[in-house]
């Protein structure tokens, strides 16, 4: 299974899977554009307000996401030593961070006509502000140590997402555990989710448009580590 | 109709601001790891271009090295 994370396995594929998740994506964005801004209904409370939720919403999904799955393999660069999984995690950070400002961005813009301002200290916004900061560290200890002392970078980059985990409940959770400005997860996995299918319909295809984005900028980002890798194997040949 | 889409209902500017920073956000993102991607190519093709004959013959012969070189003018040559 490790073995299929192979630079050597992996190279080939990767450049052959960049065009169809392109072309992918792209057809998806164009059918979730026309879907979240003319098709799906306005809310009876938000008026057209709502639409912002189709940006918003799946950009928090994934930036979550995707830090979760740094922190998971992060366990795996410290208990396995696999150093393929130092790359798969580096080339994650980009997309997860740029989701979590347009989260951010997006649904402060959501709260001036919503709750009448710009940003409030909620609990919910303050623990994505700190996911992003978690980003932003991540991002920094490669930046400053990988030409240095690259096994510092693989391991300080890991332990900060180790710890960055402990905030990850707290964003899902926060809603629940305090009262916040946010009202609670209308779409849930366990629980009945309570949106209507009207607006879970563009809500779905904006999520997988957003996802198949980050698998692209993923799948540029992994190949331009291991050219990196490359480039340093031709001056060794 | 074009109106209505582009003011709803007076929530025009914050759906719009929204939905164009989002897509401004994807296409610098997307930008700048092809510029990354791009140059790291580049590099590899000079190194390439640069290596003594008998390395260049056993980098191509190595699977890793020929998934690259398809995507550089080397392969043309």
């Amino acid at each position: 299974m490790l073995n299929y994370f192979n630079p050597s396995n992996t190279l080939k594929i990767i450049n052959k899977l960049q065009k169809v998740v392109f072309a992918l994506f792209f057809a998806v964005l164009v059918l979730g554009l026309v879907e979240a801004l003319i098709l799906s209904p306005e809310d009876y409370k938000q008026s057209d307000s709502v639409r912002i939720m189709y940006v918003h919403v799946p950009a928090a999904w994934i930036s979550l996401g995707i830090f979760t799955t740094i922190s998971a393999l992060s366990f795996g660069i410290l208990i396995f030593k696999n150093k393929n999984f130092s790359l798969i995690t580096k080339s994650l950070a980009p997309s997860g961070f740029v989701f979590n400002i347009i989260a951010l961005v997006t649904g402060s813009i959501w709260g001036k006509p919503t709750w009448g301002t710009w940003w409030a200290w909620d609990a919910r916004i303050t623990s994505m502000l700190l996911l992003a900061i978690f980003y932003l560290m991540f991002m920094l200890s490669w930046k400053i140590f990988e030409q240095k002392d690259k096994d510092k970078a693989i391991k300080l980059s890991s332990y900060i997402a180790i710890f960055g985990l402990i905030n990850v409940p707290i964003v899902k959770f926060s809603v629940d555990w305090w009262s916040t400005l946010h009202q609670p997860s209308s779409v849930n996995v366990l629980k009945d989710t309570t949106i209507h299918s009207t607006m879970l319909v563009p809500l779905g295809i904006m999520t997988a448009a957003f996802a198949l984005f980050s698998l692209l900028i993923f799948l540029m980002k992994y190949n331009t580590e291991l050219l990196k890798i490359k480039n340093k194997g031709l001056d060794r040949l | 109709m074009i109106y209505e889409i582009l003011n709803m209902n007076g929530y025009g500017v914050y759906v719009w601001s929204s939905f164009v920073f989002t897509l401004v956000s994807f296409s610098i993102l997307y930008s700048v790891i092809k510029i990354q991607l791009n140059k790291e190519l580049k590099v590899f093709e000079n190194k390439f271009k640069n290596l003594e004959a008998e390395k260049a013959e056993i980098a191509k012969k190595q699977n890793t090295y020929k998934g690259i070189l398809v995507k550089t003018s080397i392969s043309k040559i």
